[in-house]
């Protein structure tokens, strides 16, 4: 009975999500207030009955309602509780639902804060949310029904993917989602600002809050996912350029672009159109992505043809939303580039520059992705690009990004001479130098170059914003003016700070780390590095739902203890899978890593031991960019009446 | 979240996994570094490096096999092809059917260079004086100012 009633909930939503498109369109075409305002109640209704909808499916996998086949599918009555919540976003129908309450989530809280804005404007952003609903409720209902039921049901369940076992999966897909599903909020601005033909810099300003907050969640949503890869996956990488990964990481890219686009149409006003394309495009690659994991194309070309049903559909959504605002960007945006009048070496210009290659960064990934998807569907040959691909190439389109990011960082608004620039820039850039050539000559030679130029980049950030600050700084009390700065000051500091710190992660993780894959027999003792590994013993345990092997090992070093860590190898009976759970000792500078591999007989066994330099930095570099994105969202001037249009625009450039 | 192919790939228990010597330390930077770049043929996107799968390790056993007899990675890479097709190889060969792939960011950052120096152009000129239509245009956007 329940089950019926979540389906229900999502046939009533659909038909809520109708009306709160229809309505206010209606109301914009003939002009009746009444009905714009009728699209808050609509997007808040249909959040209610999402989430209604959503908790009938979690307490199907409560009660182990096996009737469900979504349930029965992806759990098993030995699965923990919680597992057995997460597992509602654990496979395909249910991660779609997950998607669209999150997606009436976002419409649920702008409505929220409608009434700050114009009531026309507020409307179309909630229809426009309300479409997207609209198509991806009709595609569940169509292709993905989470509440379908089978009779009779299945004494027992087939179990969740055991990969997805863990609390990183509890927490990841939310926050992924939040992150990308929220980019239908600039979204809708966009489509509003074309639709009224007011592109004003109060329109950058009502978008630039939700915005940060999307981009936000996603930071955190990629970070996560990277650090679950790494502990849970048993070989201790934590990016492998895959399709999936690509299609949250796109996003990310073009919609940090946008946000500092953003930023410059706000402050300056100016490039209010390319950020209105901007905001149209992320969200189109948001969609781009739902596609690539959702239809399937990305496990074969193949199979996607032969039972094209769900691709399709997505495919024919990507189209009618992309296609529709691009067309509508055609016909309604702005003519020329510019707009605002500032000179060639000014902030702007460098903003403009970084958020094209931005743009180019996005592309090089689009391509890298779809590459092989076109020439096998094409059957013009299959071809694999992984990351010795990606790396290669985006390499090359960070290094312009990185120079002209700390040039960006030190320029004044509308205008900046050359000279000036120049100056400051080899102060903190020599220093930088300095300091990058002293800690490559304590490296090994053979990556002494690489690591160097890395660690170079990473300090020329971070340089640049240490500079940023200083120049803030006037002779009277520092402490004074360090509090009078306004939050966004600080937000944006520490993501550029952050970035740095991801870098110097990435840096030193990918040339400094020590990889042993070896053979160790029971009471052996093995060195990594400047470690000595024992393998002491190794028994068997019972775990809820799966049966574990477990070793135990001992790390010392220079005879002291440093910890004792004990890998599992987890066997799940219900799907026959095997799994790895690493010992991991986190550190500031390095994390050990050890996972067992396979019994080799006579009580010896296979391990992998890694000691991963600098590691942690990379998660740290995006929390730090995360908490910048949330600093900038509650600074009280980002979304708040000020300044606007013309004054602001003839405003002299104060930077912050 | 993946297809079950991959996951085979990944939890499956596969029959072994072997630890591989070397006499010589070259080879085993060179069996390392071919194992990153070169793609497990039955696992949705990982590398023989990470695979659990078979044939991973049957590869991964060809692989040792050749560089310890001191064959070349070009040799060893050309041998795989030829049996495999450039699917084995994580970086794609450069040829015309790749040629976009290497040089589209090249391409795109030569196109994005060209349209910062024609804005970049655009705003060092003096900006032109309103037109009255703008200037209305301009008056109605303030007046329409919501705060």
């Amino acid at each position: 009975m329940l089950p019926e009633l979540g389906h229900f909930a999502v046939a009533l939503a659909l038909a809520v999500a109708i009306l709160q498109t229809v309505l206010p369109s209606l109301g914009l075409a003939f002009k009746r207030p009444a009905l714009l305002a009728l699209a808050g109640p609509a997007a808040r209704w249909q959040f209610a009955l999402l989430v209604l909808a959503f908790l009938t499916l979690g307490y199907g996998f409560l009660v182990h309602d096996f009737s469900l086949i979504y349930v029965a599918n992806n759990s098993n009555t030995a699965l923990p509780w919680f597992y057995r919540l997460s597992a509602i976003w654990g496979a395909h129908e249910g991660s779609l639902l997950l998607w669209i309450v999150i997606l009436a989530g976002w419409g649920y809280a702008v409505s929220r804060r409608v009434h700050e804005l114009p009531a026309d404007i507020g409307a179309i952003v909630l229809a426009v949310i309300g479409f997207v609903g609209v198509t991806f409720l009709l595609f569940m209902l169509f292709t993905s029904n989470p509440f379908a039921r089978a009779w009779p049901a299945p004494i027992d369940g087939g179990d969740l993917n055991p990969l997805l076992q863990d609390v990183g999966l509890i927490v990841h897909p939310p926050l992924l989602y939040m992150g990308y599903v929220g980019f239908v909020v600039p979204f809708g601005f966009a489509v509003a600002a074309l639709i009224k033909g007011r592109l004003t810099a109060a329109w950058a300003r009502w978008a630039r809050p939700w915005t940060l907050a999307a981009w936000t969640f996603l930071t955190v949503g990629i970070a996560l996912g990277s650090f679950w890869a790494y502990y849970e996956l048993g070989w201790g990488g934590w990016w492998f350029w895959d399709p999936v990964e690509n299609a949250s990481f796109m996003p990310w890219l073009l919609g940090t672009a946008l946000i500092h686009s953003l930023a410059a149409s706000e402050k300056r006003g100016v490039f209010k159109n390319w950020t209105v394309l901007l905001a149209i495009t992320t969200f189109a690659l948001s969609l781009l992505g739902t596609f690539l994991v959702r239809s399937g194309v990305l496990t074969s070309v193949h199979a996607f043809a032969t039972d094209p049903a769900r691709g399709v559909f997505v495919l024919g959504i990507l189209g009618t939303i992309v296609g529709g605002s691009l067309g509508l960007y055609a016909w309604r945006g702005p003519r020329t580039l510019a707009g605002g009048s500032y000179s060639t070496i000014s902030r702007e210009t460098f903003l403009l520059a970084n958020s094209l290659l931005l743009c180019v960064a996005t592309m090089t990934v689009l391509l890298g992705t779809l590459y092989p998807l076109v020439l096998d569907a094409l059957g013009m040959g299959k071809i694999s690009v992984g990351p010795p691909y990606f790396n290669r190439v985006f390499v090359w389109v960070m290094a312009p990004l990185i120079v002209l990011l700390g040039l960006g960082q030190s320029a004044r608004w509308k205008e900046d001479s050359l000279h000036r620039l120049l100056i400051r820039a080899a102060l903190f850039g020599g220093g930088a130098l300095v300091l990058a050539a002293a800690c490559a000559v304590s490296l090994a030679p053979d990556s002494r170059w690489r690591a160097g130029a890395g660690l170079l980049a990473a300090f020329w950030i971070l340089g640049s914003v240490l500079a940023g600050i200083v120049q803030r700084l006037p002779s009277r009390s520092i402490w004074q003016t360090l509090r009078g700065l306004p939050l966004g000051f600080y937000g944006q500091a520490l993501a550029h700070a952050g970035f740095a710190v991801t870098l110097i992660g990435v840096t030193l993780t990918s040339t400094q780390t020590i990889d042993l894959h070896t053979r160790a027999a029971l009471g052996a003792t093995l060195s990594l590095g400047p470690y000595e590994v024992t393998f002491d013993s190794i028994r068997d345990l019972e775990g809820s739902n799966y049966r574990a092997t477990e070793g135990q090992f001992t790390i010392t070093r220079d005879g002291e203890l440093v910890r004792i860590v004990h890998p599992q190898k987890r066997f799940y009976q219900v799907r026959g899978v095997a799994m790895t759970e690493a010992g991991i000792v986190p550190g500031i500078t390095r994390d050990l890593y050890i996972s067992l591999g396979e019994p080799l007989g006579d009580g010896a066994w296979s391990v992998r031991m890694h000691i991963k330099a600098f590691v942690r930095w990379l998660w740290f570099g995006a929390l730090m960019m995360a908490l910048g994105g949330f600093l900038a969202v509650r600074d009280r001037r980002v979304g708040q009446p000020q300044l606007a249009g013309l004054e602001q625009t003839n405003a002299l450039g104060r930077t912050s | 979240m993946g297809g079950t192919l991959w996951l085979g790939c990944v939890l499956t228990a596969a029959a072994a996994d072997i630890p591989q010597t070397f006499a010589d330390l070259l080879h085993a930077a060179r069996y390392e570094r071919l194992l990153e770049e070169l793609r497990c043929l039955v696992c949705q996107n990982q590398s023989l490096a990470d695979s659990n799968a078979d044939l991973a390790q049957d590869l991964r056993n060809e692989v040792y096999r050749m560089v310890t007899a001191g064959q070349e990675e070009a040799a060893i890479r050309e041998f795989l092809v030829a049996r495999y097709g450039d699917f084995v190889l994580y970086r794609p060969p450069m040829k015309p059917l790749t040629g976009l792939l290497w040089f589209g960011p090249l391409l795109l950052l030569a196109l994005v260079a060209m349209i910062w120096r024609q804005v970049a152009r655009g705003a060092a000129a003096p900006s032109a004086p309103l037109e009255d239509a703008d200037r209305a245009r301009l008056q109605a956007l303030l007046g329409s100012r919501p705060d």
